[in-house]
Order: C-alpha cells, then structure tokens, then sequence
C-alpha cells in the first residue's frame, strides 16, 4: 500500500494538468528505507511527447547525488498518461528499474476527473495496490 | 587505469549488494568488460548487440556517455562511472 498525504497527490496531478497534453513524469523522495513519500520533485520530460517519458539525464544525475547526499531514495516515481488509463504500458513495464519504488500513475484522459493509480513493478510483474491518502500534516 | 563505479539498487544483486565497485579499462568497453569478468551477468544488463542498453544510463565524472562517444569513451585513473537506471516509460499509444 502507498501512503500519501493529500497535498502530495494535488501537486502531482497539478503537474500532470499543466503538461497535458504531453506526459508529466518526476518522483517523491523519503528517507532510505523509510518507504515515506516526503519531497515531491517534477523532473523534465527530455521526449515532451503525449505517449513516452524520459527523465532528461543530466537532471537526473544530479538528482540522483542529491538524494545519495541525503541519504534519501526514491520512494515513488510518477508519471500521466494522457488519453489512456493510469495502467502501466508495456514500456512502463520494460524501463521500471527501481525495484524499491511505488510506480504512480495518473491520467488525465478526462479534463474534470482524474485517475491516481499505484502500482509495484518488479522483474516484469505489475501488482497494482491500494493508495491510501492521509489528510493529516503531521507525521 | 582502475576507475569506481556507483552500481544502482537495481543492479546490485549481480554485484553482491555492493553499491560502489571498482574496475580497470581505458574505454566503457573494457570497464564493462572488466565488470562483468567480476561479476557475471552484468554486462548482459549494460549492453545488448553491441550498443549500450536503452534502460540504463551510464555517466562519466558529470557527462551522460551517450554524448561523449558511448562504449568507446575514454577514461582517466580515478574517473568516477556512474550507473543509473533509465527512468522512462509511457503510453506508447500514437494516434
């Protein structure tokens, strides 16, 4: 199950309206091995495509140094399907490659309603679980 | 020429947990090489037909390789390689 307080959900659905039609992509950093969702960071979709995402690389890097830096990982990697259900693709399933992530989907195919879908990815096998969002701001 | 490679979570079960490893070559090539004498299995998930493998991204000091001449890129001693998983996806629906 993910965990996730509602303000983090507005903010990555926010991000995905604001770049429909094209993919939005990006994670939420917590402590290493906490599996607590605490930072939200919107990453540069390098393909600004309606139907593929890739981190642009160099941002990536540097993300990546920072979290080691932190000691932080990345607890969910998120991104929007745009005209299509929040279920991973088959390439969603081919790049997954952080094993310890919540895999978030969103779509944004309806302009009044969204889906926010979570999932595991590991070796190929997609299980999607539930997504429970806490109101509360304390910790 | 022995460099330090930085091996993503999702790789470090080839490499025994280890999160930093290191190796020798004066290209990619025999760096992966090398790593793969080391720990078998590896260069499988860095390479496929001779090219780099689209889900990884592999970075010398601050530069993505895939700009600076892919497996051949040199390297120096004490160069740092870092591997990172490609983070990528989509639809892939067109139309």
């Amino acid at each position: 199950m993910l965990t996730i307080p509602a303000a983090m959900v507005d903010a990555i659905v926010s991000h995905a309206r604001a770049d429909h039609p094209d993919e939005a992509c990006g994670i939420i950093a917590g402590p290493a091995g906490s599996d607590t969702p605490t930072r939200v960071i919107p990453m540069t979709n390098a393909e600004r495509s309606p139907t593929f995402y890739r981190f642009d690389s160099l941002e990536q890097l540097k993300l990546y140094r920072e979290l080691d830096e932190r000691d932080e990982e990345v607890v969910v990697v998120y991104h929007s399907h745009t005209a299509t259900e929040a279920y991973p693709s088959r390439t969603d399933i081919a790049y997954a490659g952080e094993p310890q992530a919540h895999y978030v989907l969103v779509s944004t195919r309806e302009p009044a309603t969204h889906e926010f879908r979570s999932y595991r990815i590991v070796d190929g096998v997609v299980t999607e679980e539930d997504v429970e969002i806490s109101r509360s701001t304390a910790s | 020429m022995s460099v330090t490679v930085s091996v993503p979570t999702i790789l470090r079960p080839q490499t025994k947990g280890e999160k930093s490893v290191t190796a020798t070559g004066t290209t990619l090539a025999e760096v992966i090489t090398d790593l793969d004498a080391q720990y078998a299995g590896l260069g499988d998930r860095l390479v496929k037909e001779g090219a780099l493998h689209r889900f990884v991204n592999i970075y010398v000091n601050d530069e993505d390789v895939r700009f600076t001449g892919g497996l051949e890129t040199s390297l120096a001693d004490g160069d740092q390689v870092t591997i990172l998983p490609a983070v990528a996806g989509g639809s892939g629906v067109t139309g």
